[in-house]
């Protein structure tokens, strides 16, 4: 019952944050769902992706994507001509029949998947004790797959360099914040530090890792600069770059490291594998953080002065 | 059921009540500010009750005091975005509803 409300409520703020001609109220429902998204995963034991859901996909994504709105209506308020409706009918026709497709294809193979298959959850846990961590997700993420998350980590840097590379020129607001939001963010900025090292910590044995606390240190971030928090300019340029690549660069030296003692990337010897993922797991998280606290800016802090 | 049970029960229905009056002040009132006052108040109370209603049935201290914790958060967090919306649509111009 509680599940087919939920299933509902996500297909109807999905088409709600679509169809919505208003940009405002496309982003807010987009929000929502991903509040709603995060219900689901709990619901489904998912409680890492409902972490990561709840932090990225609704807070950090929502506050980006608000930032962009707000950047949109100061650059440009001219919409676009409406050109060739007849070519955009086609092309919904295109497009609604190969997302059915995609959509028949899913589902058929959700459908043929042999009913108690455990997937690959037995081999995981039948390794658990040599990936130095307890949390099987933790593990997977980390040690059984580490490929992934290090080509993860270097997407979002990635992401900024696009971002970075544009020079949006960010719209100052020097008025002087509120007493409330700063009372705000002195409050929660050290508790949301607080949260973010201890989900760092915790990942190794129980749901969190280094994307949910990036995620945390970054809502930190940019709870700090609403209220009014500058970068100092003696941190900006150099400083802030390293700690942006701290955590992609780390990863892979230690891919390099492993390659070349253990002959394969990102294999890591037992007694040494705890300590190596909690080293990449904390250099990230400061990285992932930077990184999301940078995209919320823009521009590169230490050149939009210049603009 | 325990008489601990019946008292959860009870909070966990009156806070749902509050939600549903938050709710409906949000959807029924006339401009920013009272639905903004209902929406809040209601919110407050309504998950107070509803943390109260589980903390009676929690296992233990520690997981009370979590609930506790999240209540207080809610608080501080709701207050202050309530007042920056209502600062924020006062500087817009948007007038308080008067009959």
């Amino acid at each position: 019952m509680l599940d087919v409300l939920l299933a509902l409520t996500l297909i109807g703020l999905a088409w709600g944050a679509l169809a919505s001609a208003d940009l405002f109220k496309a982003v807010v429902l987009f929000i929502a769902f991903g509040l709603v998204m995060a219900l689901v995963w709990v619901r489904l034991n998912a409680p890492d992706i409902a972490l990561a859901e709840a932090a990225i996909g609704a807070g950090l994504t929502g506050a980006l994507l608000l930032a962009a709105y707000a950047r949109l209506r100061t650059v440009s308020s001219d919409a676009n001509a409406d050109n060739a409706s007849s070519r955009r009918g086609a092309l919904f026709i295109l497009i609604s029949v190969l997302a059915l497709l995609l959509a028949a294809a899913l589902g058929y193979a959700v459908w043929t998947l042999p009913p108690d298959d455990a997937g690959l959850g037995r081999d995981v846990a039948a390794n658990l004790d040599r990936s130095g961590v307890s949390n099987p997700v933790t593990a997977v993420l980390l040690n059984f797959r580490g490929y992934d998350t290090l080509l993860e980590v270097i997407v979002l840097l990635l992401a900024l360099l696009g971002a970075w590379s544009l020079r949006m020129s960010t719209p100052r607001r020097e008025a002087a914040p509120s007493p409330v939001l700063d009372t705000l963010s002195r409050l929660l900025a050290p508790l949301l530090i607080l949260v973010a090292a201890y989900l760092l910590w915790v990942g190794a044995h129980a749901p969190g890792g280094a994307f949910q606390a990036g995620a945390v240190l970054a809502a930190a971030g940019v709870l700090m600069l609403l209220a009014g928090w500058r970068l100092p300019a003696a941190l900006a340029a150099l400083p802030l770059r390293l700690v942006l690549v701290a955590g992609p660069a780390t990863y892979l030296l230690l891919a390099v490291i492993t390659l070349l003692l253990e002959g394969r990337l990102l294999q890591f010897s037992r007694e040494w594998a705890g300590r190596l993922i909690l080293i990449i797991e904390t250099t990230a998280t400061i990285s992932i953080g930077a990184t999301l606290i940078a995209l919320f800016l823009g521009a590169p802090p230490d050149k939009e002065d210049r603009q | 059921m325990t008489p601990s049970d019946y008292l959860s029960a009870a909070l966990l229905i009156v806070g749902g009540l509050f939600f549903l009056a938050g709710t409906v002040g949000l959807l029924r009132f006339p401009d920013i500010y009272s639905r903004l006052h209902a929406l809040t108040k209601a919110d407050n109370v309504g998950l107070g009750l509803t943390v109260a209603g589980l903390a009676v049935q929690a296992d233990s201290w520690s997981a009370a005091g979590k609930l506790l914790l999240i209540w207080a958060l809610v608080l501080l967090a709701g207050a202050s975005v309530s007042y920056l919306i209502a600062q924020g649509a006062l500087q817009r111009g948007v007038r308080p509803w008067k009959r």
